[in-house]
């Protein structure tokens, strides 16, 4: 019935019939590899149909409804119409790095789904540093789209290829710093044992803030509106892929799709729980939907936030980075720490028998949540009083200019 | 499974997660026809001749960002370790931690001061 069950009967049996058993092995892990990196592929064809519906009717449209039943095989469509058109490389490209660059953003992604807990036994491999494996695998994808920017020989593409210095490698400061509260109280980095650590109360309600703080940089890893400087279709015609052509940049587009969905899945792992829900130790398959059907939430919710928004200024962007959510992220790491301490000293914390109880875990989580409305509260003062200011020396500017023009006659009858 | 064997699974399935995405495009070598012509193959952009070089100077402020996250990337590593054994730790780890941390904080503020993060 599982598909682990099967790939390990199936080692068993090849070890049983006399094969080599450094060969059975291998041929379980190659299955196990090809199950877990077909995953995505499969998902994004579905993924890509959400989307536009979605889009579609935000937009008051119906979207695609030719192609199948609800349009549902549009994607497939596309895809065979990408595969036949014809792949131009523009003069003067480099290369190497110009083909390399599409394989990469999506391998990029793909090797995150590595470390992604499904259930209590389903994951590709629950690595004992996941959480910092997938920070690493996550930024090659950065670097992909540095290599299409720089390797196209094109003005906008270079442009956007800057963007992404600024953008993509800024918002990783707040991700990390984010990631660091689910590491500090589960303490575990391996993606199993950050989800187990949620049996008894989820992280988002320990730290909203840090949950908060993930979604919004992990949106701007992504690059897509509010975020998307890198293409910002109005300014770069395309950015970074403008050049692509074809299937490559069919792969692009596939593997922003699959990053925003992974994105949302580890949004799920990371702060609501995962696989944990009801009956999910007796029946494991069961992770699977409880894991999916919080990711879909997440995966909606950038969807809207991608329909509705208009794209920031760059200029606005860094500042929101570097001056809003990495001082937040900060104070927010500090004072998660603090209070992890400050409920060990009282004997708040859930003894260790009882970690998996609700009750059990409340008396933390009320003290850990208080610590954050704290932080939310100390934020929209400063955000107030910022304003404040701000809207005041508009209004100076105001009156100066009115000022000018009241001079205006006179120096002119002088 | 052992260590050995989770990296031996994140190494085939680097290999694997390579060749996946390099099929459609070989497929597409095959199927797609291939008729380069020195228009076609043009830069594009928006209809005008290309004037000078691509791979120009560019503005220095990205590079300052570039090296402002460069400082931060290098000092969150040193956190985790920190993070993953906290739990375990009295409150002297927090005063080490929060030492570590304003060091950290240290260096936003000098290029805060400095001008570094504003977009000129």
């Amino acid at each position: 019935m599982e598909c682990r069950d099967i790939i390990n009967t199936l080692a068993a049996c090849l070890q049983v019939s006399g094969t080599d058993p450094g060969l059975a092995q291998f041929i379980q892990i190659l299955l196990g590899v090809l199950i877990v990196t077909m995953a995505p592929l499969i998902v994004v064809i579905l993924l890509i149909w959400v989307e536009r519906k979605f889009a579609a009717r935000v937009q008051d449209r119906i979207g695609p409804n030719r192609v199948g039943p609800y349009g549902l095989f549009q994607t497939v469509a596309d895809a065979l119409k990408l595969i036949t058109k014809e792949d131009i490389t523009p003069a003067g490209a480099d290369r190497l790095i110009y083909n390399l660059a599409p394989i990469v953003s999506i391998v990029s992604v793909i090797l995150i789904w590595a470390v992604i807990p499904f259930s209590p036994i389903h994951i590709g491999v629950d690595l004992s540093i996941g959480a910092l494996y997938f920070v690493a695998v996550g930024s090659i994808g950065t670097l992909a789209i540095m290599m299409a920017g720089w390797s196209s020989n094109n003005k906008y593409a270079l442009l956007g290829a800057f963007r992404v210095v600024a953008q993509l490698v800024s918002y990783e400061v707040p991700m990390v710093f984010a990631l660091l509260v689910p590491v500090l109280i589960a303490g575990s980095m391996s993606m199993q044992g950050i989800v187990e650590a949620q049996r008894g109360m989820w992280f988002v309600v320990l730290s909203p803030v840090a949950a908060l703080i993930f979604f919004i940089s992990t949106q701007a890893e992504t690059g897509r509106a509010p975020f998307d400087l890198i293409e910002a279709e109005s300014e770069l015609v395309a950015g970074f892929n403008i050049e692509y052509s074809g299937m490559k940049f069919g792969l692009f587009f596939a593997g922003e799709f699959v990053h925003v969905f992974t994105n949302a899945l580890l949004m799920a792992a990371l702060f609501f729980g995962g696989w944990v829900g009801p009956g999910v130790d007796q029946i494991p398959a069961l992770g699977f939907v409880y894991i999916a059907l919080k990711a879909t939430v997440f995966y909606l919710v950038s969807l809207l936030l991608r329909s509705t928004l208009p794209r920031v200024r760059i200029d606005q962007l860094m500042s929101f980075n570097w001056k809003f959510l990495v001082p937040v992220s900060i104070v927010n790491v500090i004072v998660v720490a603090f209070l992890l301490q400050v409920v060990r000293a009282l004997g708040l914390a859930p003894a260790a028998d009882l970690a998996n109880d609700f009750i059990a875990n409340l008396p933390q989580a009320i003290v850990l949540l208080l610590g954050s409305l704290v932080i939310v509260a100390f934020v929209l003062q400063q955000l107030r009083n910022f304003g404040r200011q701000e809207r005041a020396a508009a209004q100076t500017v105001m009156v100066r200019k009115e000022d000018d023009v009241d001079m205006l006659p006179a120096q002119a009858a002088h | 499974m052992n260590v050995i064997n989770e990296w031996a699974f994140i190494g085939v399935f680097v290999a694997i997660a390579w060749v996946i995405p390099t099929l459609p495009i070989a497929l597409a070598a095959f199927v797609s026809p291939r008729k380069p012509n020195a228009i076609k193959m043009q830069t594009y952009e928006c209809g005008v001749e290309t004037v000078g070089d691509t791979w120009v100077q560019f503005k220095v402020q990205y590079y300052i960002y570039g090296l402002v996250f460069l400082v931060f990337d290098v000092e969150m590593i040193f956190l985790f370790p920190w993070a993953l054994a906290y739990n375990r730790l009295d409150f002297f780890a927090f005063g080490a931690g929060l030492l570590f941390i304003f060091l950290l904080t240290d260096a936003l503020i000098y290029a805060w001061r400095k001008r570094a993060l504003e977009w000129v």
